[in-house]
């Protein structure tokens, strides 16, 4: 009915931008793609070389201490990690933590900055929501095709992918819980001749760390699940048993490795979650 | 010198800024600037100074621009026009650097809901002013132990704000602006949050640090009362404009229109009143040149039961009544003095209402107001009430 209109060559567009990008920036991208991805690999092999043991110990331990001294927690990381050791899952189960672990950090490291910025400019805040919206709607492997455009394949792509995917909620939280920030407690710092930085580290950023570490919770839920997806792009992790299982149909094989990543998931979301309650 | 000098001060939100300025110009009402351009008026044009050591009270209903009024003068809020000196620098015109240093060594503000950073301890609270200031870290804590001790929190400077009670914690606020020793206190309706026991404990104490301190004060306040109680002088405002600005007897006594006088009626006049205000002038008769006979006279044509006797220096000698003058008068006595009563009700011109009211249900005749023993007026039982209810006749010449 509309074949009037010719179709718009949209997705030749974006490969001819995507190719333009990896043409003009290589001169970023391989040292990212080398020396970052050196770099990753050598954090894997420090955190891949303590003995399970050991990081059992430290998790239990964390873990009743970061839920107020109960006993709940704990004892489900214990049995969790034991049953992931049992399963033979236990290197992959610390490549996908390692992954997580950076690609949190550098959403953080973007994140909190970028929410700062747009909580003090309305101009700010009106051009990077929908950034955000966009980012955190596209179906997640979506952005597996640039990274591996970008970084070809490995672990540097899956942890590109994880920090377009995961950042968006540190920046709205930073955002928010800066802006929540009352007006009278902004006015008191201003009153008493504090400067910018000093109103934003001595009052909001303190005021806005239970928010902003919400968010920083969520991101680490986010990009779990994007290193998971990664595997198909080559990361290391808890995703290749899955994807293998699902290549060959192993229902068993599937599940195991889905019951070590929702081990993982829930230990990672409660110790984030209590480091901010205690906040409070 | 004042320390304050506001002048022609406005401030309008909104986005018509040029056009409702015009109509403020031709002066149009706040309302009928809202509906024209859609902006409304904050503050319009007010002038004011500020005397060093002076409680200076800003009061109006809810929405008639104080405490954007307040923010103007340390510019929390820009100024749409006018200017605000602070010891002779305009601090509209000013840059941030030197914004910055006048709030840090000059003035100082307290909050409605006390304003304090619920993740710092109440001296870390103290020291805020001091610490953006960089002052190193005993130094500040030293100073803001003082501060604390002035309003009497010494002992519980490890607790946090919400371990605290209102009052407790309004002093903390007041204990973080004295930190600083600045040269104004600016407080936006600093005890309106607080109960009204709690209230009047805090402006006693606030009269009395001023007094030790003498800071020039600026209060922000809604109610009349808190303003009578401690102002030196009142600026009353209305949309924004300031109607009138008067010591606490004017503004009572001489109120400048109708909305400064609907806003007095409310208050509890007996408590500024003094006896000057509701004196009336005395008949009375000269003991040297009168008798009995003149006394009934003078009785007669005002319907007295009694009259004043003077000498004629004014000097109060005492009273007669009509029943012992007409008494005299059969019995044919020519001297006052023989029927002279002296168990006479005296007080002062500045003889409070309270204590004028507790007198004159308990005698039989009006009170003497005496000056130096001179009688200068009379107060009788009707003008008291006349005066409490806020209405009949005050003497506003005084
Ligand atoms: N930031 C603002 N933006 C728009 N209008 C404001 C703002 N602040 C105050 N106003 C308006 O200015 C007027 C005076 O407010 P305010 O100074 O808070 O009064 P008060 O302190 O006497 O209650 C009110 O009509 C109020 O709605
Ligand atoms: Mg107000």
């Amino acid at each position: 009915m509309f074949d009037f209109i010719p179709e718009i060559p949209l997705s030749d567009w974006v490969d001819e931008l995507v190719d333009w990008i990896v043409e003009t920036f290589a001169f970023i991208f391989n040292p990212l793609k080398n020396e970052f991805g050196d770099f990753i690999e050598w954090v894997a092999e420090m955190l891949g070389a303590i003995p399970p043991i050991i990081i059992m110990v430290i998790v239990v331990i964390g873990a009743f201490f970061i839920t107020g001294k109960r006993f709940g927690l704990a004892a489900f990381a214990l049995v969790g990690l034991l049953l992931i050791q049992n399963q033979d899952l236990w290197t992959e189960m610390m490549s996908t933590f390692t992954l997580v672990l950076i690609s949190s950090l550098l959403s953080v490291m973007v994140g909190v900055p970028v929410g700062i910025l747009m909580s003090k400019s309305k101009v700010a805040e009106q051009i990077i929501l929908p950034i955000l919206d966009f980012m955190q709607t596209m179906p997640a492997f979506v952005y597996l095709i640039p990274a591996v455009a970008f970084f070809s394949i490995g672990m540097v792509p899956g942890i590109f992918a994880s920090l377009i995917f995961a950042t968006p909620p540190t920046v709205r939280f930073t955002n928010l819980g800066i802006r929540q920030v009352s007006q009278e407690l902004k006015e008191a710092a201003e009153a008493f001749g504090s400067t910018g930085a000093q109103k934003l580290f001595k009052l909001e950023l303190p005021m806005a760390k239970g928010t902003i570490m919400a968010g920083i919770n969520q991101t680490v839920m986010l990009a779990l699940s994007m290193v998971v997806i990664a595997s198909m792009i080559g990361a290391p992790g808890l995703g290749n048993p899955v994807v293998s299982a699902l290549q060959r149909s192993q229902a068993g094989a599937g599940f195991v490795a889905g019951i070590s990543i929702v081990i993982l998931a829930i230990i990672m979301d409660r110790f984030t979650q209590n480091i901010y309650k205690k906040e409070e | 010198m004042p320390v304050i000098e506001v002048k022609n001060l406005s401030k309008i939100f909104g986005k018509n800024v040029k056009d409702s300025l015009k109509m403020l110009d031709q002066g149009k009402k706040k309302d009928e600037i809202l509906d024209k351009t859609g902006d409304t008026v904050g503050v319009n044009r007010a002038s004011f100074e500020v005397e060093a050591g002076e409680v200076f009270v800003i009061m109006g209903l809810s929405g008639s621009g104080k405490s954007t009024l307040i923010r103007l003068i340390n510019r929390l809020i820009e100024p749409t026009e006018g200017s605000v000196m602070v010891d002779g620098e305009d601090l509209a015109q000013m840059d941030k650097d030197n914004l910055r240093r006048v709030r840090r060594e000059k003035l100082s503000m307290v909050f409605q809901n006390f304003g304090l950073f619920p993740f710092r301890t109440i001296l870390e609270n103290a020291e805020y002013g001091l610490e953006v200031q960089g002052m190193d870290k005993s130094e500040r804590a030293e100073k803001a132990k003082k501060a604390l001790d002035l309003v009497g929190l010494g002992s519980y400077i490890d607790q946090y704000p919400r371990q605290l009670s209102g009052g407790m914690q309004q002093r903390v606020g007041l204990a973080r602006a004295l930190a600083n020793d600045p040269e104004v206190l600016l407080m936006d309706e600093a005890f309106s949050a607080l109960d009204p026991l709690i209230r009047k404990d805090m402006q006693d104490e606030l009269l009395d640090l001023q007094q030790t301190m003498k800071k020039t004060i600026i209060f922000i306040t809604h109610d009349l009362d808190e303003a009578l109680r401690i102002g030196d002088r009142i600026a009353l405002m209305k949309d924004g404009s300031i109607v009138q600005i008067g010591t606490p007897e004017d503004i009572l006594t001489n109120p400048a229109n109708d909305y400064v006088e609907r806003f007095v009626e409310d208050v509890d006049r007996s408590k500024v009143l003094t006896a000057e205000h509701i004196m009336v002038r005395p008949e009375t008769i000269n003991i040297e040149k009168h008798g009995p006979r003149v006394a009934l006279e003078r009785m007669g044509e005002e319907a007295l039961s009694s009259i004043y006797v003077v000498d004629s220096n004014r000097q109060l000698k005492g009273y007669v009544t009509a029943d012992d003058a007409s008494e005299a008068r059969k019995k044919e006595i020519k001297d006052l003095k023989e029927i002279l009563k002296t168990d006479v009700p005296k007080v002062k011109r500045d003889t409070p209402m309270q204590e004028i009211i507790a007198i004159v249900y308990n005698t039989p005749v009006p009170i003497a107001v005496v000056d130096d023993g001179k009688l200068v007026g009379i107060i009788i039982r009707g003008s008291v009430l006349a005066a409490i209810a806020g209405e009949g006749e005050v003497n506003t010449d005084v």
